[in-house]
């Protein structure tokens, strides 16, 4: 059991969790992830780790409430506890120093980046920040962002804060070859893939962290693999940050759909259990 | 315990009795045991087949050196609360090993009645004096837990290898942490082996029982990631034993293996056994399709078969040998085949087809044929030019083989490993001081009756190096 020591709702649907988790505070490093389980029925999903406290021996986690079982985490209340936390898994983000570095996140992934993008910043990069949201009040961590970075831009779908578009159009509008050396990419498949397309010629390397379904999350199961390069790797112990370049994205795409019918009418249950109209 | 005189007559030639099992037709759409265990009857007449050997060779070839002999006479007296200590004395898992361990090759192998008649069926009285203890396992819980007070001991991984070492451990006062990556413990006993072969609560009574002697577990917790192993001896550990297993799954290397819907056996195996998918409501999803293949042929290909076929599917073994070569217990074998399993010999997969949104269609395979006897010594096939032919399937599942887990040993560069398996010597250390290793970590895929070997001659050799004085006794040597 892990107890939950703070929770607040950061924008429609998503959650910031903070939880008691003494070892991982102290052994992780931007870029690895933890695996949980909100309740003993649920499933294991895996969540980057977004910040920690050596002072409240806590790890924080921000969660997007989409599924049953992100539904079930943020439902949890302070002083509550999840059944579940392992971690910290994965490989850290790769490190570099003395360098222009840009750092891209969309939706949740703007919390998953931040420690990334700080960390560069701290190792003596310059980082600029491009974050991306559905709207205004979508944006995530902007005061932590800014004061972590060099500099900060935001795009929001419907043009209601920052520029109008999305984080990879917003990146043409503001660089180009040769203007960034190195960078990092989180959020949603389409982003990731989009922003590896239009750097591919930059002479920039960037490292996209994904996402695939996972279960044990050590490597055990295989669950999680994607194809890089042509070669087969086990995002979980490998990754889970890898060449944006050389992913196949599509096939991730696919992947992460593999249970989409039926989490649709497992959502559908549980929504009829609990008495809630589905939708 | 004291020596029994056994006080009936043995009489080996009484036929051997049959282990009854749940109809085919009942357990191909349900998880329940198949096997139903013998009736006190069937006890009766199978105990007193055993001639009371005064060398007892199957005593000997039980990798956990179980008394049969003394337990079997209790056996025919009827007490089989005896029968259960005396197992005791050496096991407190006669409920899983008397369900998954392989007696035919061992103790039943060795037995001297099988020379002339069937061997005695060890196995199944095992089972019998242990289900008949479940009766009084709360009592045998009750009391108030032990404390040991010795040197701290931590296990890594909750499988059959540190089970019984903190068993042997705790036993001796050692205070025993077994560390486990998984929310539940039991290793390949809870995410490998299907209910319908070890029901969940026999493995979890039987854990309950380290509970009891102060045996701590602890869940969630990966040893190289959690914590280093050098963590634990700062934490005030005294020895290590990794027991991680083989957790690494290989994969078929041809095209079109990421497909939605091809699996590996661990993966499709995690997702019933641990993650309890069979269960319609459960939270985590299986796919299993109208016709699933399952390629490869040991016990995790018959594993997953026939969870797929009581899951409602068409179910396909794929191996590339022959029925000869099969590394699954024939046991699995039959109990595959009763419920419908069907089996392709002498063919593997080349080639795996989805449709538009990468879901797996077909399977494209290729006929072999049986050549030189390789290194395991079996003949290796070679394909046969031009056989291809493709079946059509929508779950695939790849049951070839796993490697050990690397987690810890990539954490922990100091620990010798030869293709992925730690190095130990003849009494179970490793290259690091105070570390000590066995099972599949060791072994590559083997079974869980060899790890539990494994397990107590490590705590044995843990013993020996925490307490230099305790005169080394024969039997606890490793051969
Ligand atoms: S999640 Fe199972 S191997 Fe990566």
């Amino acid at each position: 059991m892990t107890r939950i020591l703070a929770k607040r709702q950061l924008a429609p649907e998503v959650y910031l969790l903070e939880v008691e988790a003494p070892r991982i505070q102290k052994r992780w490093k931007p870029g690895m992830f933890i695996i949980i389980r909100p309740t003993d029925q649920s499933e294991r999903i895996p969540l980057t780790i977004v910040d920690s406290s050596a002072e409240r021996q806590s790890i924080t986690m921000v969660i997007q409430a989409i599924g049953k079982t992100t539904k079930e985490a943020v439902a949890l209340p302070v002083d509550g506890a999840l059944a579940d936390l392992v971690g910290p898994l994965g490989e850290a983000a790769t490190m570099t120093t003395g360098k222009k570095v840009v750092c891209m996140a969309g939706g949740v992934g703007v919390a998953e980046l931040l420690p990334v993008a700080k960390a560069f910043h701290d190792a003596g990069n310059h980082v600029t920040a491009l974050c991306g949201a559905r709207s205004d009040n979508y944006r995530i961590l902007d005061e932590e962002l800014k004061a972590g970075v060099d500099r900060l831009e935001w795009a929001t779908d419907d043009g209601t804060f920052g520029f109008h578009g999305n984080v990879v159009q917003l990146l043409k509008s503001i660089a180009g070859p040769g203007d960034f050396e190195e960078g990092h990419v989180i959020g949603p498949i389409p982003m990731m893939k989009a922003a590896a397309e239009a750097t591919r010629d930059w002479g920039l390397k960037l490292h996209a962290s994904l996402n695939p379904i996972m279960i044990d999350g050590t490597g055990m199961c295989g669950g999680c693999r994607v194809t890089v390069g042509g070669e087969v790797k086990f995002a979980c112990v490998d990754g889970p940050e890898f060449d944006a370049h050389l992913v196949d994205f599509d096939e991730l795409t696919r992947r992460n759909r593999a249970y989409r019918d039926w989490e649709a009418k497992t959502m559908e249950r549980h929504a009829c259990r609990i008495g809630l109209d589905v939708r | 315990m004291e020596e029994k005189k056994p006080k009936f007559k043995p009489n080996p030639k009484l036929p051997r009795q049959a282990l009854p099992v749940l109809n085919a037709e009942v357990r191909s759409t349900s998880a329940r045991e198949v096997a139903l265990g013998f009736s006190a009857e069937q006890v009766g007449i199978e105990a007193q087949r055993c001639l009371q050997c005064a060398k007892p060779t199957c005593v000997n070839a039980c990798p956990l050196h179980i008394d049969i002999k003394s337990f079997i006479v209790r056996m025919v007296e009827g007490d089989y609360q005896g029968a259960h200590d005396v197992i005791s004395e050496q096991s407190p898992f006669p409920g899983v090993c008397g369900r998954v361990c392989q007696h035919e090759l061992f103790c039943e192998d060795a037995c001297i009645v099988g020379k002339k008649w069937d061997p005695v069926a060890i196995g199944s009285l095992e089972r019998f004096a242990a289900d008949h203890a479940r009766l009084r396992m709360k009592e045998l819980t009750a009391e108030e837990p032990a404390h040991p007070t010795g040197k701290k001991v931590a296990l890594v991984g909750s499988g059959p290898a540190s089970l019984i070492a903190a068993y042997d451990l705790a036993r001796k006062n050692y205070r025993v942490t077994v560390f486990e990556a998984l929310h539940r413990l039991g290793g390949v006993m809870i995410y490998g082996i299907p209910n319908f072969r070890l029901p969940r609560e026999i493995l979890k009574e039987e854990i309950a029982r380290l509970q009891h002697l102060g045996v701590e577990f602890v869940t969630d917790f990966i040893v190289g990631k959690t914590a280093t192993v050098e963590d634990l001896f700062e934490e005030g550990y005294e020895a290590v034993f990794i027991g991680t297993g083989a957790g690494l799954p290989y994969m078929m290397g041809i095209p079109g293996e990421n497909l939605i819907g091809v699996y590996t056996a661990n993966e499709f195996l995690t997702r019933i056994n641990l993650m309890e998918a069979f269960d319609p409501e459960a939270d985590t999803p299986v796919l299993v399709g109208e016709r699933t293949i399952v390629v490869g042929g040991g016990n995790s290909a018959m594993d997953a078969a026939r969870w797929a076929k009581r899951m409602g599917s068409e179910t396909i073994v794929l191996y590339r040998r022959g029925r000869e070569e099969l590394k699954a217990r024939l046991e699995e074998i039959e109990h595959a085949e009763e419920e419908g399993v069907v089996f392709h010999f002498l063919a593997a997969p080349v080639a795996l087809y989805g449709d538009e949104n990468g879901f797996v269609q077909e399977v494209e395979c290729i006929r072999m044929e049986l050549g030189e006897p390789d290194d395991s010594g079996r003949r290796s096939p070679v394909p046969v030019p031009g056989s291809e032919f493709r079946i059509k399937a929508q779950t695939v599942v790849a049951a070839i083989g796993q490697a050990p887990n690397p987690t810890l040993q990539k954490a922990t560069p100091e620990l010798k490993t030869k293709r992925g398996k730690i190095v130990i010597d003849e009494w179970g250390a490793t290259s690091m001081a105070g570390v000590f290793a066995g099972g599949d970590v060791v072994r590559g895929g083997s079974t869980v009756i060899l790890a539990m070997k494994d397990g107590r001659a490590a705590a044995a050799a843990i013993d020996r190096a925490l307490n230099p004085q305790v005169e080394v006794a024969a039997e606890e040597v490793t051969q």
